[in-house]
């Protein structure tokens, strides 16, 4: 693992461009190395890092030390592209583009897995992991903010549409979770449902699975006609905002999307829960509701919580596509992007879509972790 | 105390449960016995409405159990199962509060009855409250059960199969604990056992069930001497039975004026423990002598084999 990771960096670094130098921004860029634009004592104080860093991935096997490292690369591979982008933008000019190279990304990747792994193998508990989410969220929106990167060609593209970016950023999350909640309030007596009554438990479940099985743009694609339909037939439906494209049919496929891994994760976790303590609540004297709430779904939560984790990343990375239909979302950035052959502003739209998914899963699986400890 | 009147449970055209009429004794403890498939779980289940009953009806008190909701019923009714059926998710003292809690009792009396019931069972409070019941061992788990079908005080305890998931060892020493906590409490119990050796070893009165009905509710005693008829005697089984019938009096019950050579027994020990005590030594008599350790008469190894056939 860790020579591999060596051997691509290098290879990386002495083969691929760092940075991408562009006169405006839709042109190829021309290729750049650190050492043609950076002074001589940054690029080779970055070269010694990641030097040291390759020495560490290939010599030491403790994972404190791998883990300082790797971060130590990847600062230094950021503030490296940062003061590329100071370097070969004259003052004052915002047309030039200055794009993170191949080199760029292969190290970012490398490093990244090589802090992962490290980070795998200490084992952090659930709260040092949210922990870690949360100071490497923070240092990330305290350097944006601070401009260290305002001459990168992403963040030329997040200063133009600083505004949109909000917008679309909340819409993405509002999309997310909305859809979410709303899956949430029909697959948990759903499953509670194919739970108790094993003869619907087959046909539900393979009705959702079906679902599932739909690609993405197809299920928005068959979700414009009947709501496009609805529009025009009850005037209010329209004025709900309910049309065949837009907010409506990115809502409605995620939310079925969302009901299998929730209906299925409930059935699972409701089964797991042992007869003998349904039993002794209800001999107890506890009402149908208590047993339910008390014991059944008290028991099976970390399980629903796992569903409810997969359909959240899930559901972050399909409102993406939802943009295609005019869903609006982070997407919308991507799609744009490619229409203009901008990758920068695909990147503006990318990014955010990855970095949101990420620390949903990391949130939801601390979560379930502490769950899961005390109901075993 | 409790009154079964021609309770009848049918599932489809299978009767699990046929026509069983019985009253139970206050403070005393009824077995229930019979092989799997005889209704006695069923029948048990039907005093506390887990199952309701296709016909006839359970009075407790003279009062018909289905008077009032379900729920509220069973809060009045301890329940014991051989799962034990604690909650993984809650700790030892939270399970053991769960009916106080139903019931609105106030903190301050369920920490008491918790701390009270944990001592009763010989489980360390502060060592046991905080626990989750995966941490104890097979014996805790099945007492900390016991222990929470108790802590409403409830005046009948309903147990199904208690100690069948113990170990030997275990399962006597928790015999033992529950004849004292009945004594202690003067709860009516009523239990259900596959295990005959059990049902003579706890009941005051043992009902024997085969195919929903029941063949015998009689004292142990009479269950040997005068079966109902030959299953009973299959059952209860008749190749030992005057071993059973022996172990069935205490020396102390039936010991005569006297004293005898050797080290005595104590009074509380059955007939049968101390004639195999007496062939073990080789000699024909024995002191008995109370808790007090003074001698409460002597037993010949002939009186004692008079004990053990039918009057």
């Amino acid at each position: 693992m860790g020579a591999l990771l060596a051997v691509v960096g290098a290879a990386a670094l002495a083969f691929l461009p760092f940075v991408l130098y562009k006169s405006n921004r839709i042109v190829p860029g021309e290729p750049r190395g650190l050492l043609e634009v950076l002074p001589l004592w940054q690029a080779l104080a970055c070269h010694a890092t990641l030097l040291l860093a390759a020495a560490v991935a290939l010599t030491v096997s403790n994972a404190r030390i791998r883990l300082a490292a790797a971060l130590a690369g990847l600062v230094a591979v950021a503030l490296a592209a940062a003061a590329a982008g100071d370097a070969l933008t004259p003052l004052g000019n915002k047309v030039i583009r200055i794009s993170p190279g191949g080199a760029f990304w292969v190290l970012l990747l490398a490093l990244g897995l090589m802090a992962t792994d490290a980070i795998t193998r200490l084992r952090p508990g659930p709260a040092l992991r949210v922990l870690l989410l949360g100071l490497f969220l923070a240092a990330a929106l305290a350097v944006l903010a601070h401009g260290t990167f305002d001459n990168l060609s992403v963040m030329r593209e997040y200063a133009v549409n600083a505004g949109r970016f909000a917008r679309e950023t909340r819409q993405h999350i509002l999309l997310a979770l909305g859809s979410l909640g709303a899956a949430v309030l029909v697959a948990l007596p759903l499953g509670i449902l194919c739970h108790r009554v094993r003869r619907v438990r087959a046909g539900i479940l393979a009705a959702l699975n079906l679902i599932q099985t739909i690609p993405s743009i197809a299920l928005f694609g068959i979700l414009m006609a009947p709501l496009g339909a609805l529009a025009a037939a009850v005037p209010l439906a329209g004025e709900l905002g309910i049309r065949g494209i837009g907010t409506a049919p990115a809502a409605v496929a995620l939310f079925l999307y969302s009901l299998l891994p929730i209906v299925a994760n409930t059935v699972a976790g409701l089964t797991r829960v042992s007869p003998g303590a349904v039993e002794a609540a209800r001999g107890m004297g506890m009402t149908h509701w208590q047993v339910l709430t008390g014991v059944e779904l008290a028991l099976a939560l970390p399980v629903i919580l796992t569903g409810i984790r997969i359909v959240l990343v899930q559901n972050i990375g399909l409102v993406a596509v939802a943009a295609l239909i005019g869903g609006g979302g982070l997407g919308t950035f991507i799609f744009q992007g490619i229409g203009q052959t901008a990758i920068d502003l695909v990147l503006l739209g990318a990014i955010p879509t990855v970095a949101l998914a990420f620390s949903a899963a990391v949130l939801l699986d601390a979560l379930v972790e502490v769950m899961d400890r005390v109901r075993q | 105390m409790i009154t079964v009147q021609n309770l009848t449970k049918r599932y489809g055209s299978t009767t699990v449960v046929d026509d069983v009429s019985m009253h139970i004794e206050r403070n005393s403890i009824t077995v229930i016995v019979g092989t799997s498939g005889s209704g006695k779980s069923t029948l048990l289940r039907m005093m506390n409405r887990l199952v309701e009953p296709s016909s006839g009806r359970v009075l407790i008190d003279g009062r018909d159990t289905e008077s009032e909701p379900a729920h509220l019923l069973r809060r009045r009714i301890g329940y014991a199962i051989q799962s034990h059926g604690l909650f993984p998710h809650r700790t030892v003292a939270e399970n053991i509060a769960t009916v106080p809690r139903l019931l609105g009792w106030d903190g301050a009396r369920i920490r008491a009855r918790v701390e009270e019931l944990l001592g009763i069972f010989q489980l360390e409070p502060a060592a046991f409250a905080g626990k989750f019941p995966h941490q104890l061992s097979g014996g805790q788990q099945q007492r900390v059960g016991v222990a929470r079908a108790l802590a409403a005080e409830p005046a009948v305890l309903l147990m199904d199969e208690p100690f069948g998931a113990l170990d030997p060892i275990i399962r006597t020493k928790a015999q033992d604990d529950l004849l004292d906590i009945q004594r202690r409490f003067g709860t009516t119990v009523v239990l259900v056992t596959h295990d005959i050796d059990e049902a003579f070893r706890l009941g005051d009165r043992v009902a024997v069930m085969s195919q929903g009905r029941v063949l015998q509710y009689d004292r142990p005693a009479a269950l040997l001497t005068h079966p109902a008829d030959a299953l009973v005697t299959r059952m209860t089984g008749s190749a030992d039975r005057a071993m059973k019938l022996l172990s069935l009096t205490t020396a102390g019950e039936v010991a005569q004026p006297g004293v005898s050579e050797g080290s005595p027994v104590p009074a509380s020990a059955s007939l049968r423990d101390v004639l195999s005590e007496l062939v073990w030594r080789g000699e024909t008599s024995v002191t008995v002598v109370g808790e007090d350790g003074k001698p409460r008469g002597c037993l010949t190894v002939a009186a004692i084999l008079a004990h053990g056939r039918p009057v």
